[in-house]
């Protein structure tokens, strides 16, 4: 394994009883690199990431982590129970053995500072989302690791998220992994984007994998060519309460 | 009179500062079920316990450490939802506890006294077994006390997050079986489960913190020991009922009466 591997998975396969999941799947994680992987409902992207994660064990081929790896990771949903009193900022010390030093600033960064003592059974999807991001910037990772972190977020909030994070990863020089289930909606920074479809269809930078031949067979139900993103230029954008904040430099 | 009462009060204050914490986990994870589970499955363990001549504490755990292999083993398949699962250990192992208890016909035993304990029978010896048994619990308890909140928050995140899950919930229900084996003394099998939850549920409208919450639930646990054993002593009524009576109108005054404290 290369200096700057992260994660390397070889030929991995996974099947749950009969059914194949994953097939023949190898992919590099470098440090700093952008890696989005997309692909249709029931792909088996989520169940790749939970292999990178650690959460699932490959059926065949092997899953390398550098040694050492500290990964946050960002699920695409998580509902705590509420009948457990929990503030935002003791789940975030949670992560970090109790050390509240660090909180504040986390939270300002990602623009959550307001709501440090709220329970977080109140919180919004987009509240959430970005308490959850400070929660694995709080582990100091080398690899961030996303969820379909687009979806039950507005597209403004969306653009918004995807701005902090190729900030953060400038700052911070983790390396990002997340799934999409929409080439519409990956990062314009990524460096990389891998189509799956249980195997690897393929790969390269978002604007080849749009042209490829396997993905436009794949979601060739209409809706690659139909669908057109607007693109606005707003001069100025929402915070999460919805206050109007003027822009101060443009993407 | 006070020396009578007081190794069952002793005892009785015990489970309930224990079935505080332990409870509010069941809870907040929504173990319910496997808790009941747990108890039920305890008479088993109490027969078998006298079957092998041992201190029926340790049947009860051996027995439920078992369930909660069985439990994990049967998590897999996806032939039957894990709620049918957990009534068929509860009932099955409950009904051969019973059928084993009833052939045994070398010793006597106090049929009602399994199902809705026998706390006022609580001698000096009870209270050695059980403090110790009670000191180990708090111990472990302190240890695994951040892995297993991660993991009421998200099992999926606390696994990512490097916490080994399936470990520290197999300590977490060897716990609860050891809670469940003094348990059964003071309130019998079919009772436990409401020892674990109607204290914590009490406690949840009175706590901003998960760490308050666990330490109301004692509380008010311990009160209704105290309370539901003057009423037995009082009015000679059986001391496990009144000890959960007491529980269940607690939580009933606090759900009506007092204001959340988290927002």
């Amino acid at each position: 394994m290369n200096q700057d591997t992260l994660v390397e998975l070889e030929a991995v396969g996974l099947d749950f009883k009969t059914r194949t999941i994953l097939d023949q799947v190898s992919l590099q994680v470098r440090r700093r690199q952008i890696l989005t992987i997309i692909g249709p409902n029931g792909a088996g992207k989520s169940s790749l990431l939970k292999v990178i994660l650690g959460l699932y064990p490959p059926t065949r081929g092997q899953c390398h982590r550098t040694p050492g790896l500290s990964i946050g990771y960002m699920p695409q949903r998580l509902t705590v129970d509420p009948s457990l009193p929990l503030s935002v900022e003791r789940f975030l010390t949670l992560a970090n053995g109790g050390n509240k030093a660090p909180v504040e600033a986390v939270l300002r960064r990602v623009g959550a500072r307001s709501l440090r003592q709220s329970p977080v059974q109140s919180l919004s999807g987009g509240e959430f989302q970005r308490v959850l991001l400070a929660r694995a910037l709080l582990r100091q990772p080398d690899l961030l690791v996303l969820d379909e972190p687009a979806q039950g977020v507005d597209l403004q909030g969306q653009q918004a998220l995807y701005h902090l994070l190729a900030e953060l990863r400038d700052e911070q020089g983790f390396a990002i992994l997340m799934v999409s289930h929409d080439l519409h909606f990956v990062m314009a920074r990524t460096d990389q984007v891998l189509c799956l479809n249980q195997h690897i269809c393929c790969s390269g930078t978002a604007e080849s994998v749009s042209r490829h031949p396997e993905y436009l067979s794949l979601f060739s139900h209409g809706n690659a060519e139909d669908i057109a993103i607007y693109t606005h230029n707003h001069d100025h954008h929402h915070d999460l309460h919805g206050h109007v904040v003027e822009e101060h430099q443009h993407d | 009179m006070i020396e009578l009462i007081l190794p069952a009060l002793l005892v009785g204050l015990l489970l309930a500062a224990l079935a505080g914490p332990l409870g509010c986990f069941v809870v907040w994870s929504r173990m319910a079920y496997f808790g009941d589970t747990l108890a039920h499955s305890a008479l088993l363990g109490i027969a078998l316990g006298l079957l092998v001549q041992v201190n029926p504490a340790i049947g009860v755990i051996a027995v439920s450490a078992s369930i909660a292999l069985a439990l994990t083993v049967l998590q897999g398949q996806r032939f039957i939802a894990s709620d049918t699962l957990l009534g068929i250990m509860a009932h099955g192992t409950l009904a051969l506890g019973l059928v084993l208890v009833s052939l045994m016909d070398n010793v006597r035993v106090d049929l009602l006294g399994l199902l809705f304990g026998d706390l006022l029978a609580s001698n000096y010896g009870d209270l050695i077994w059980v403090g110790g048994l009670a000191l180990l619990i708090a111990v472990v308890l302190y240890f695994i006390w951040t892995p297993m909140l991660n993991i009421a928050i998200s099992q999926e995140l606390a696994q990512a997050e490097g916490i080994h899950v399936g470990a520290v919930r197999f300590l977490f229900m060897l716990l609860l079986a050891s809670v469940v084996a003094i348990g059964m003394k003071v309130v019998g099998a079919l009772l436990m489960t409401a020892m674990l939850i109607i204290p914590a549920a009490a406690a949840r409208k009175l706590a901003a913190t998960p760490e308050l919450m666990a330490l109301l639930a004692s509380l008010v646990g311990m009160s209704a020991v105290a309370l539901g054993l003057a009423l037995s002593w009082q009015a000679d009524t059986p001391a496990g009922p009144s000890i959960v009576l007491c529980a269940s109108l607690a939580f009933l005054f606090i759900f009506v009466f007092a204001k959340r404290k988290d927002g």
